[in-house]
């Protein structure tokens, strides 16, 4: 019996994913051609490589059908409701570095806290007659938090893609998206509120806590953490 | 029988007990338009209700409770007096805790009555505590509207107090404006920068999106005007902090908050409401000496309960959620009333979690 580890199918943090395996011994490599979505695991034995969209890890670690899954903990919250009973977080990768954040636009002088975004969200609903939207993927986590800090009189608009470009047209007066530099905030005339951080997020390897376990994939398991050092 | 045979005959053997002290029995859809219960509680109730959709009618709720659809019903009908019952399962999106149910039944009273506001209050509590029969539970009683009295009386700008009424239900943010608007926490440095530039809009980005430079510049006066009140003075917050700690068996409380009125005179009519209630009470057969009254009690839990608020706890079972709970909304009937209002009242019983509790009896 194998253990399955579930690994973000391309770009940047496939690469550091399997640059941080290596450098403990555990080599990763995609097989066949770039397009193959299949890979191969050298230095241990009855280690599955599953290459998985990076959003679709967290799922896939709940549902049981990967052991172990590499994805950012952002998604893992937002997707996971009692997250921390289906997943153990086992380490921060160190890579893959993103905060969510709250970003309004830069012209709004008048706002840098929260507790001005309330007061600003109040008067505009009265002024347009709806609430202010604030357009986001993460609606989960970013519901918990304005609640937490009783943000009241917005509301989150669905934003897939090009969120910060949302509010330049006018689909949404304010966004919560991932920003690693704050590049593309800046270069859409946005700015982070000065208390907005919801939360920092890392490439994390998680260990699912609904996969089953033989014994054979159980000593598998307990050697590839020896090896990565995390027994 | 299964246990939703079980909790669905408790359901009707309650609404019975209602339909016998003379409501009239009422359905509701299980659909309701998302549009009504978004504004009325804001994005939090995605977060506690099931949303779906289609492309005719955009976007439904299963109905998280009664007490909305009941009061526009009502108010659709002209507001006259009445006393109504239901039962029938609501639907509670549940993302943290598994153990909580999403879907249980749900039995209520609701009284839409201006005569005697006191009366009211005692009837819909000493009816759902008789129906509860023998179950062991400990009641919680509160008034949020000697909370929203003392807001009223502060002394201090109508915009302070506009915003703090707008955070009574949110603890956290409202103790937050207290604590600036009564000068304990420093102004923010980029809120004293902003006051201090003589043109805020200097090398100002561009303006995107629909907010204003116009709304900017009319928020920027208002900080202005602001900064300029005299913080609200320390002894008005301490009578606030006082109010906010009253936690006592209801007689006791009535007297703690007596002695506060004496400082704060304005809160004296909830005060004696809340002492017409005990009366009320009393008459009605419920042991008054016994019973807990907290003042912040009801100030976290769902927004539209204005005056007296309650709830039934199993005392051996802190895990559950409260088996019965309620309180008066006259505030939501005014919302939902175009233009009508009626003093409302009413509370709920989960005849499912009465069940759960004679299960571990």
């Amino acid at each position: 019996m194998s253990i399955k580890l579930g690994v973000p199918s391309k770009g940047r943090l496939m690469e550091k994913t399997f640059d941080w395996f290596g450098a403990r011994g555990v080599r990763l490599s995609r097989a066949g051609s770039d397009r193959e979505y299949a890979g191969a695991v050298d230095g241990i034995d009855g280690v599955e490589l599953v290459l998985l969209s990076a959003g679709e890890i967290p799922r896939e670690l709940s549902a049981g059908r990967i052991h172990l899954g590499v994805t950012g903990t952002d998604l893992v919250r937002e997707k996971l409701g009692g997250w921390e009973q289906k997943v153990e977080e086992l380490a921060q990768l160190g890579f893959g570095h993103a905060d969510l954040v709250i970003a309004v636009p830069a012209a709004w002088v008048d706002v840098d806290t929260l507790d001005d975004l309330d007061a600003v969200a109040s008067a505009f609903r009265a002024q347009h007659g709806f609430r202010l939207r604030i357009a986001t993927k993460y609606h989960r986590l970013v519901r918990d938090f304005l609640r937490d800090q009783g943000v009241a009189d917005y509301q989150l608009v669905d934003s897939q893609g090009a969120t910060e470009g949302t509010v330049k047209f006018e689909t949404a007066e304010a966004v919560a998206d991932i920003t690693s530099s704050g590049d593309t905030l800046r270069a859409n005339h946005l700015k982070v509120l000065s208390d907005g951080l919801v939360l920092q997020s890392q490439a994390t390897l998680f260990r699912s806590r609904c996969a089953v376990l033989c014994d054979d994939s159980r000593a598998v398991l307990a050697k590839l953490l020896e090896q990565l050092s995390l027994d | 029988m299964t246990r939703l045979a079980y909790e669905t005959s408790q359901a009707a053997r309650l609404r019975e007990i209602f339909v016998q002290a003379g409501a009239q029995p009422v359905e509701c859809t299980i659909l309701q338009p998302a549009d009504t219960l978004l504004d009325l509680y804001g994005e939090d109730i995605r977060g506690r209700a099931y949303v779906t959709s289609d492309a005719l009618r955009g976007e439904q709720m299963l109905r998280p409770d009664f007490t909305v659809p009941v009061v526009q019903m009502h108010m659709a009908h002209g507001a006259a007096p009445a006393r109504y019952t239901y039962a029938g399962p609501v639907f509670r999106r549940q993302e943290d805790d598994a153990a909580r149910a999403n879907e249980y039944m749900q039995v209520g009273y609701e009284v839409f009555d201006g005569a005697n506001l006191a009366a009211a209050d005692a009837e819909v509590f000493a009816l759902i505590r008789d129906a509860l029969g023998a179950a062991p539970l400990r009641a919680a009683t509160g008034d949020i509207g000697i909370l929203t009295a003392a807001v009223s009386a502060l002394n201090t700008t109508e915009r302070r107090k506009a915003a703090l009424m707008r955070h009574i239900w949110r603890p956290r943010r409202f103790r937050a404006l207290i604590d600036r608007f009564a000068g304990r926490t420093p102004v923010p440095p980029a809120r004293a920068t902003l006051l201090a530039a003589p043109d805020p809009f200097a090398d100002c980005a561009p303006m995107i999106g629909l907010r204003s430079r116009r709304e900017i510049a009319a928020r920027i006066s208002a900080l202005h005007a602001d900064a300029k009140a005299p913080p609200i003075p320390e002894a008005e917050v301490a009578l606030i902090d006082a109010i906010l700690s009253v936690r006592e068996t209801l007689p006791y409380a009535l007297e703690r908050l007596r002695d506060i009125a004496v400082d704060m005179p304005a809160i004296a009519p909830a005060v004696e409401q809340l002492a017409a209630r005990m009366a009320a009470l009393q008459d009605r057969g419920v042991d008054v000496e016994r019973l807990d009254f907290e003042a912040s009690y009801g100030r976290t839990t769902m927004e539209y309960y204005d005056g007296f608020v309650f709830g039934f706890y199993a005392e051996a079972r802190p895990d559950l959620p409260p088996v019965a709970s309620g309180g008066r909304y006259d505030a939501l009937t005014r919302v939902l009333g175009q233009g009508l209002e009626i003093p409302a009242v009413g509370g709920v019983i989960r005849p499912g979690l009465l069940a759960d509790l004679e299960g571990t009896a």
